[in-house]
């Protein structure tokens, strides 16, 4: 039994959710939160609110969207909608929550970075830079929490088969299941980790990636 | 553009894959394509129902969430891509099962609803159909249908085991059943000829909900096999079973069930098992699921994939139909290791093209060797046609049209509830268009 409030732009998609979660675990208490994710004052007063019905033991960070590289280049609205969404917005979620959590002295923020942050490539850069922003950010609040009660979890996905990759599907990409990656990330939530490549291939794949010489890499079609 | 195989893997086509992921937006996607499409589930289906090559395909499995359910009634509502194995994890720990199940629960409700797939326990509880409570529909011309046995009865009729051919469920909702734990006291007894076969059926449906056996489909007029059934048990202190999975890695470049492996295997497994038959109390997951540990296994058939044939045959005519039949496959030395011979009971199917009737079903694989295995199927036709069955489409890639028109006789009256923007690779070759 748990006690969750699920946050999201479109009240209609996540009462979907809520109520998928209501079936699954009767006993808990779902809450739907509709908010906005951009404005910085509405996300404090989303989660000051959020806060004030109760202590937050875990706050999982995980919106975004995936950009078309290409429309990120020929426009420049698209490319800073891309950034803000992906990169912005879920720092000032967590430093939001990082403020009330650090008077507690008691949480756990888990951000959802990616592969796609460890190292810039042509095919998605816009993109990843936004996730690189995540994962300097949890650094930085990992350090600041070092010695605390409250922890901070850097999840990196690699492709998953959800429908912001249905297109790299058509492409042929192997994707990792939905299945799989949640519980990866339940396990490392659970463990505390400060970091998790998930599913765990992508350590190994991005510890090479990340240490090419970049007379090598930049010769990757990537 | 994507290749899509179903799991015969007999043909690899280009596909345009259309996700539908969210219920809000799958009428505007459906009704706005510009050519005719066939959604597409888990792709469990052995043949090319769930197939349109060139065209579109409605991919279903983000429909994935459960929508309400009664825990005091055991009601629940669902979008038509949930997996039946996502509905037995929810149910069963709270004491409700899916009354009826096939070999494997990774397929999706919608699929199990359009094919009307049956389970081990026919002879009680009929095939899924009977358990659907209502059906939520679109059509690609943008209109929305609810039908149940009591509204819409003739839409509900033609969308159980209509072939996904009447619109793109998208919802359903399943009465399931009271259970008192996983786990189930089975018995297995071989037999050693088609005549016990028989006598065991009848002696076991009125005390045993399932039944199914393995037949030995090279031991030619013979016909041995062993004999499974089980029952619902309360027994609830044992540990549940680790369920470890393997995968098939590969594809082999050649079938690794042919000629040489199978009747070794197939004597081995007999007298193994004759020697282990006993009474167990076995889990429900390797109860009803056995391959389903061992992922994509349809893989070992080879690059060329594999056929199934399953037919139902009247039971008056059922022994000599079913002898004939094992004649000619022991005959052609072809065949495979799964091969499974069940009773059908007296319970009617819902559909208009469901595939259950009173009888016996033989449901065989067979490696895919082109011509060969054709001509087999042929003779196989020859006495289906004469002993008055029919051959389930939802696992079929061949069959001939007359054969599907003399066996399924409401074939005309389903045709106007047919969805024009829907096609697929079989309605085109079993219905023509």
């Amino acid at each position: 039994m748990v006690d969750l409030t699920l946050v999201a732009r479109d009240a209609g998609r996540i009462e979907r959710v809520a109520a998928d979660l209501k079936v699954r675990s009767p006993q808990s208490h779902i809450r739907v939160v509709e908010a906005e994710f951009l404005e910085p004052v509405a996300i404090q007063d989303t989660v000051d609110e959020i806060i004030s019905q109760g202590a937050v033991d875990v706050v999982l960070i995980a919106h975004g969207s995936l950009p078309e590289q290409a429309g990120c280049q020929n426009d420049l609205r698209a490319c800073r909608d891309a950034l803000e969404v992906n990169g912005v917005s879920p720092v000032l979620y967590a430093e939001a929550f990082a403020k009330h959590m650090a008077q507690a002295d008691h949480g756990i923020i888990a951000l959802i970075g990616s592969v796609a942050g460890d190292r810039g490539r042509k095919s998605n850069y816009i993109y990843g830079s936004a996730k690189g922003l995540v994962t300097r950010y949890a650094q930085g609040l990992q350090h600041r929490f070092s010695g605390t009660a409250v922890k901070v979890v850097l999840i990196k996905p690699g492709p998953t088969d959800t429908p912001m990759t249905s297109h790299l599907k058509e492409q042929g990409a192997n994707l990792a299941s939905v299945e799989d990656v949640a519980q990866k990330i339940v396990d490392a939530v659970d463990r505390c980790q400060a970091e998790a490549y998930v599913p765990g291939k992508w350590f190994l794949i991005m510890m090479i990636i990340r240490h090419l010489p970049r007379f090598i890499f930049n010769k990757l079609n990537i | 553009m994507r290749r899509v195989s179903s799991w015969g893997r007999l043909s690899a086509d280009q596909h345009e894959v259309i996700a539908l992921s969210d219920p809000a937006k799958v009428s505007s996607l459906v009704s706005g394509s510009n050519k005719p499409g066939i959604v597409h589930g888990m792709g469990r289906s052995y043949g090319d129902v769930c197939l349109n090559p060139g065209g579109v395909l409605w991919l279903t499995t983000g429909l994935d969430h459960f929508i309400a359910f009664d825990d005091n009634t055991g009601r629940l509502v669902c979008e038509a891509g949930v997996q039946l194995r996502d509905i037995q994890r929810l149910g069963i720990p709270r004491g409700w099962i899916l009354p009826v199940t096939p070999g494997t629960q990774m397929v999706t409700v919608g699929g199990a609803i359009a094919n009307d797939v049956h389970g081990k326990n026919h002879h009680v509880l009929g095939s899924f159909g009977n358990h659907v409570q209502r059906i939520k529909l679109f059509r690609t011309d943008g209109e929305a249908i609810e039908c149940s046995p009591q509204t819409n009865p003739n839409w509900f009729a033609a969308t159980v085991g209509g072939l996904g051919l009447t619109g793109v469920i998208v919802e359903a909702e399943i009465q399931l059943r009271r259970i008192a734990g996983p786990w189930l006291d089975t018995e297995t007894v071989p037999y050693p000829s088609l005549d016990e076969f028989f006598q065991l059926a009848d002696d076991s449906e009125a005390e045993w909900e399932h039944t199914v056996s393995w037949i030995d489909c090279i031991s030619g007029d013979r016909g041995r096999g062993l004999f499974m059934r089980g029952n619902p048990t309360d027994v609830t202190q044992l540990p549940e079973p680790k369920g470890r999975k393997r995968t098939m890695p590969f594809v082999p470049p050649v079938s690794l069930v042919n000629r040489l492996s199978l009747r070794p295997f197939n004597i081995a497994y007999y007298n193994f098992k004759k020697w282990q038959a006993e009474r167990a109390i076995v889990h429900y997951e390797p109860f009803f699921y056995p391959l389903d540990n061992l992922l994509q296994w349809n893989r070992m058939y080879g690059p060329k994939g594999f056929f199934q044939y399953q037919s139902v045959v009247p039971r008056e005519v059922g022994q000599d139909a079913v002898q004939a039949m094992l004649e000619e496959i022991a005959h052609s030395n072809d065949g495979s290791f799964l091969a499974v011979l069940k009773t059908f009971g007296d319970r009617q199917s819902v559909g208009m093209l469901s595939f259950p009737q009173p009888g016996v079903t033989l449901a065989l694989d067979f490696p895919n060797h082109g011509m060969r295995t054709h001509k087999l199927f042929e003779r196989l036709d020859a006495i289906v046609r004469e002993a008055g069955g029919r051959i389930y489409p939802g696992k079929d890639a061949r069959m001939p049209r007359d054969l599907f028109e003399a066996g399924y006789p409401r074939l005309n009256e389903f045709l106007k509830y047919r969805d024009p923007g829907i096609s697929s690779a079989l309605s085109r070759r079993l219905m023509g268009s």
